[in-house]
């Protein structure tokens, strides 16, 4: 992304990013206002929330679900659309549903690990 | 070669050879879109050529293949102008050479397809450089030259070269057009910079800019623009030494010992000229200003070109709505450069031949003797006035 507070003299031209992901480097999470939260006991790791996050805020280790990338996560809610597995009662959110839930922001603390 | 104006633009394009056209038939335009597909059906050119559903679709099209990397070219006239206008301005924020014939014509309403400015001037801060021609001669060597302009590393700007719908867009003239080879060798291979093809360098066009970076990017398209003076003066030298026929920011005639000054863009320096040629045999030390650099505006240059002269008359083709007291954009852009230079002249506004009305000599006989009175009361009389309206 070049240097940060680039003057007009440094900054690219027309503002063209010059290398490839970018985003990577870029905090997308700041703008999220549901956060998605998971119960890792249900999990059956078949990691179809992994295709389908369009922000690779699902960081997977050895082919297994590890955790969300909040940093990244932009609360979209597709991962908790498109996961298959039912639960009776989340581990976090206690409601039936999916291994994943999207919950309000604000109550993120009662849900960190 | 006997040629209408906007087929000698079709010579130049085909010479250019570009490796996408992306383009929508407007009238006056038609001619040189019509005739370039020919030359693409016939294999004259390697072109691609896209037809598109309309000239907001063109100049997307362009902007894509242009920061793809390749050289482009298009053409268009009046409303097609406007309904480019959002793209206009991301073509030259993304700093793309592209270069486009405009062939003049009045924008609607009430519909007139013939020859006046309001098109290209309701582009004029779009951030394009806006070469003006008078002859379909010039509309050809001014399309040669705005390929390497815009291509200019300093620049990367587009430009739209400009010629008078149906006066020269549709009249015959002897148009010299050059050796293919001489062409070729002057515009020579366009290498970018910048291109999405290139996938070994992958980048992003167009990404997001907010108000951490979109200002010191305007800052940049600003500064690009100011170094285009040179690089249009530099092409103009080259070109003159290559065919003969050397090109600068304007046109100045009779100018060494004027009192008075008429401005004037395109053909109608023509007629022009011939008046002022008459007024000097009976001795009026009168002078023509042709401009062919409108953006970016020459205010040095110009201030510099008219310091020893009393009083000028800028000729308008085209109204700048709701400006003081209803002024031509030329005339403001005019005052602006003399009064920030702290001159003195008097100057006075003239709107002429809107929507394809006759330009007579007789017009510009009068601009001449209004200049003599003004340089001899030293008052303006009325700011504004009109040539060839019936009031
Ligand atoms: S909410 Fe959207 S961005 Fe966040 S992890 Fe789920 S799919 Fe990815
Ligand atoms: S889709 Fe559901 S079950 Fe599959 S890995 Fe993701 S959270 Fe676990």
């Amino acid at each position: 992304m070049g240097k940060e507070n680039a003057t007009w003299r440094e900054a690219t031209i027309a503002g063209l990013v010059l290398e490839p992901g970018c985003t990577a480097e870029y905090n997308t999470g700041t703008w999220r206002v549901l956060r998605p939260v998971h119960d890792m006991s249900k999990c059956t790791h078949c990691l179809i929330c992994w295709v389908y996050c369009p922000d690779a805020a699902i960081i997977v280790e050895d082919g297994r679900w590890v955790r969300f990338d909040y940093y990244h996560c932009k609360g979209c809610g597709i991962c908790a659309n498109e996961c298959p597995v039912k639960v009776e009662a989340h581990e976090h959110t206690g409601k039936a549903g999916k291994v994943i839930q999207m919950v309000e922001e604000k109550v993120q603390e009662t849900c960190e690990k | 070669m006997a040629l209408e104006g906007a087929h000698a633009s079709a010579q130049a394009m085909r010479q250019i050879n570009p490796d996408v056209v992306a383009a929508y038939p407007i009238t006056p335009q038609t001619a040189v879109v019509q005739t370039f597909s020919q030359y693409v059906a016939d294999g004259e050119v390697d072109t691609e050529f896209i037809a598109v559903e309309s000239e907001h679709a063109a100049m997307s099209a362009c902007i894509g293949a242009a920061a793809a990397g390749g050289r482009v070219m298009t053409a268009t006239s009046a409303n097609g102008l406007a309904l480019m206008w959002e793209e206009l301005y991301i073509a030259a924020s993304l700093r793309l050479p592209i270069v486009m014939t405009v062939v003049n014509r009045a924008l609607s309403a009430p519909l007139n397809i013939h020859c006046d400015h309001s098109d290209s001037m309701g582009a004029r801060d779009a951030g394009w450089i806006q070469l003006y021609s008078e002859t379909g001669q010039e509309a050809y060597d001014n399309t040669i030259q705005a390929m390497r302009i815009a291509e200019h590393p300093d620049l990367l700007l587009p430009v739209m070269v400009m010629q008078d719908g149906f006066i020269t867009g549709h009249a015959v003239e002897l148009v010299e057009v050059a050796d293919d080879t001489a062409v070729r060798e002057f515009i020579g291979t366009y290498t970018p910079k910048y291109s999405l093809l290139d996938i070994d360098h992958p980048i992003t066009f167009g990404a997001w800019d907010l108000w951490d970076y979109y200002f010191e990017h305007k800052r940049q398209q600003t500064d690009a623009l100011s170094k285009a003076m040179k690089v249009i003066v530099d092409v103009g030298q080259e070109f003159g030494k290559t065919f003969g026929r050397t090109y600068g920011i304007f046109d100045p005639y009779a100018m060494d010992d004027a009192e008075l000054a008429i401005i004037v863009l395109s053909s109608t320096a023509g007629t022009a000229r011939t008046v002022v040629r008459e007024l000097r045999k009976k001795g009026l030390k009168i002078g023509l200003l042709k401009l062919r650099v409108f953006r970016p505006f020459p205010a040095q240059e110009l201030v510099a070109a008219l310091k020893d002269v009393k009083a000028v008359a800028v000729l308008d083709r085209s109204i700048s709505f709701g400006a003081m007291e209803g002024a031509g954009p030329v005339f403001l852009e005019v005052c602006a450069a003399l009064f920030a230079a702290g001159a003195a002249q008097k100057v006075v506004n003239y709107i002429y031949g809107l929507g394809g009305r006759d330009v007579l000599p007789e017009y510009i006989e009068r601009v001449a003797s209004d200049l003599r009175e003004i340089a001899e009361t030293g008052k303006v009389k009325t700011l504004v006035n009109y040539l060839g309206l019936r009031e």
